[in-house]
């Protein structure tokens, strides 16, 4: 067992996938020697060779669709995207293709591939390094959309993604890279990709979140605990399909939901979420559910990122606002 | 100044307009046997075409895009390839897809609107017909570089068209099969026209092969009516592919005979004058004035073999009418491997209410 950080989680997963398997092979931009911009891939290249570790030349809608070519042929190709923003040119391939094939071939044909990419804002990058494409590709159907928040489900997840027969997109938040580190036993052991995960238990109010806003999450849990108030936290994780079960039963018990998220409000995940509770979970409620999430704008450049994340404020003044709903 | 690159762009010709040879023809076409089964399979693809838009125009499939005059690209490709090589191809190249084993009433249950029909019987590795323009070219770069890294003696043949050359992932398909040399084929159907668009429009080049040069591997041209010269180039490319020679390009120049699809017509675009001398060059007629001057073909073939074909034809369409519609539960079924949980009443829903409507 040893102490990592989450891009090291996903390093131990990727070479553990690669190591079990001979069909695995990971491509993207400066993968190789690099090891990757932010050292995902760091180190595979020595072990594995330059075959199943690939420098591919500088196209991510290449990357995307190679990968699917590579997937029907047997491999299982894992895909690096460097940023966010430079994932949408793959939509094309993901939307029209990598979700289609089993269905267009009536199974035939498959496409076991992962297109890992970071995302999220709030590490001061450059333009387009910052986005939230996670209700995008959630809107595709077909593929499956991960989203972990911690070195351990990172790993976990990672496996069962790799191992899966069909298309999944793995979204990393880049702002817990290298944020904290914890135990994770390279022990080969995937997780499922359909159940969320509760990371507190309380009985006053439901938080669901996932990516980098289950930090400040869980430390407005730990402070309204403080208050007197019991929050249950849930990281949703697998965003596409997702474990309504676990929510509603949630809410269920707490009768109130705040749902965080990074990403722009309209047609957002946690509208999706929010549309679910009034839809099967309306009679359990005691308060209208709250979103709390970025506004619709463009992500700022650095000077204005703070303003734009969702801060714990706003998730405390939220929480309030159901518990003072009548 | 000094030259930093130079380059050239074959072209091959072997039989012109008139079916007359204007070169030494290559060892496989010595023998007019062999020419035959291009011929066969040239006049049951045209028939085949002729039948799905008589289908087409009396209802019976959806939206169709003919092969007319493209007959000669899809049997030079279609004959040269191996039963375990992967076919990359648009929705206009039914003719090698029939080569290779995929059944007339499997494409016309596809037409007909049921993905059953791209659940082919004969090639199970083949891609399904692809719609979006050059996308399949990126899944062909996968395939070729999946049969490389597994040392495997194969090829994987990519099919577009002129308009496709215009596209970004036609340029990023090339440029990584260049990169890797790649066990990957390039055919590039030149038909003049993207729907209403005149090949001049889609590109400055001179020609289309030359692209290739610009990734950094072989281009050459055919003419695409004469099934000698696309069928040479495609095994000599085929044969460099298999042996780690690398990717080639080949630009099979040749004319639309037809509207794009049934959904078009063509001439509120196109010069009739053009169509008319673009007849005077067609495959089909070319092939059969060749065999016919070698002695090797004569009314009496002809006539059985248009009443074979056309027997092979109706039979498959009546087998594709005899096909009964796909369950409602098949948007579901192989949408993912296992349906997740989170699916399950949404499948349900929908079954339930097509079984109270049926």
């Amino acid at each position: 067992m040893a102490q990592i950080t989450l891009v090291e989680a996903v390093n131990l997963a990727l070479a553990r996938a690669m190591a079990d398997d001979p069909d695995v092979v990971v491509l993207g931009e400066d993968v190789g020697k690099d090891g990757g911009v932010f050292r995902a891939t760091l180190g595979l290249l020595d072990k594995f060779g330059s075959g199943r570790v690939i420098d591919t030349p500088l196209a991510e809608n290449l990357i995307a669709g190679m990968a699917i070519g590579m997937a029907a042929e047997g491999l299982r190709p894992v895909c690096e995207i460097q940023f966010s923003g430079f994932a949408y040119t793959t939509l094309d391939q993901m939307l029209n293709h990598a979700g289609r094939m089993r269905h267009r071939t009536q199974g035939r044909l498959s496409c076991p591939m992962v297109l890992r990419t970071p995302c999220g804002a709030g590490i001061h990058p450059p333009e387009h390094h910052s986005e939230s494409p996670d209700a995008m590709f959630a809107h595709i159907p077909g593929i499956r959309v991960v989203y972990p928040s911690s070195p351990k489900r990172a790993y976990g997840l990672l496996l069962a993604a790799i191992r899966d027969p069909d298309p999944v997109v793995f979204l990393e938040p880049t702002r817990l890279y290298r944020l904290f580190k914890e135990d994770v036993i390279d022990n080969g052991e995937a997780l499922a990709l359909d159940a969320c995960f509760t990371l507190r238990e309380g009985t006053d109010v439901t938080l669901v979140t996932w990516g980098a806003m289950i930090h400040e999450t869980l430390q407005v849990a730990d402070e309204l605990r403080e208050q007197g108030i019991a929050a249950e936290v849930i990281d949703i994780a697998t965003l596409k399909p997702l474990d309504f079960d676990t929510i509603l039963a949630s809410v269920a018990r707490t009768g109130r939901c705040v749902v965080v998220t990074e990403a722009p409000r309209h047609c957002s995940i946690a509208s999706e979420i929010a549309a679910t509770l009034a839809e099967q979970g309306l009679l359990t409620l005691l308060a209208p559910v709250q979103r709390v999430t970025a506004p619709d704008v463009v992500v700022p450049l650095a000077r204005l990122e703070q303003h734009y994340l969702p801060g714990k404020q706003q998730i405390i003044a939220a929480v309030k606002k159901t518990l003072e709903f009548a | 100044m000094t030259v930093a690159a130079r380059f050239e762009i074959p072209y091959s010709q072997f039989l012109d307009p008139h079916g007359k040879a204007v070169a030494p023809l290559p060892a496989f076409a010595q023998d007019p046997a062999a020419l035959i089964l291009l011929y066969r399979a040239m006049v049951l693809m045209r028939t085949y075409d002729a039948k799905a838009i008589a289908l087409q125009r009396t209802g019976q499939i959806g939206t169709y895009a003919s092969i007319l005059g493209k007959e000669a690209v899809e049997a030079g490709v279609g004959a040269a390839m191996q039963k375990d090589d992967v076919l990359l191809c648009t929705y206009r190249e039914n003719g090698v897809q029939i080569m290779r084993g995929v059944t007339m009433r499997e494409l016309l249950v596809y037409w007909g609107g049921d993905e059953r029909g791209s659940d082919y019987s004969g090639p199970r590795r083949d891609f399904p017909v692809c719609i979006t323009i050059a996308s399949q070219c990126l899944h062909a770069v996968g395939v070729a570089y999946a049969i490389k890294l597994h040392q495997e003696p194969r090829a994987a043949v990519c099919m577009l068209g002129d308009g496709a050359t215009s596209k970004g992932d036609f340029y990023e398909s090339i440029n990584a099969a260049g990169t890797w040399q790649l066990p990957v084929v390039f055919v590039v159907t030149n038909n003049q026209w993207a729907i209403s668009v005149p090949r001049k429009t889609q590109s400055a080049a001179q020609t289309l092969a030359q692209k290739a040069i610009a990734a950094g591997f072989e281009g050459v041209q055919a003419d695409g009516n004469d099934v000698v010269a696309v069928h040479h180039a495609m095994r000599e490319a085929l044969a460099k592919a298999r042996s780690g020679g690398g990717p080639t390009l080949i630009e099979a120049v040749t004319y639309r005979l037809a509207d794009h699809t049934t959904a078009d017509d063509a001439s509120r675009y196109r010069p009739p004058e053009e169509l008319a001398e673009a007849w005077k060059r067609e495959p089909v007629l070319r092939l059969r004035n060749y065999l016919s001057d070698a002695g090797a073909w004569n009314r009496a073939l002809e006539e059985e073999l248009l009443r074979q074909s056309d027997e092979q034809v109706q039979a498959a369409a009546q087998a594709y009418l005899d096909t009964p519609p796909p369950p409602v539960a098949q948007m579901f079924d192989h949408l993912y491997a296992t349906l997740p949980a989170a699916y399950a009443a949404q499948r349900a829903a929908l079954t339930s209410a097509a079984g109270k409507s049926a």
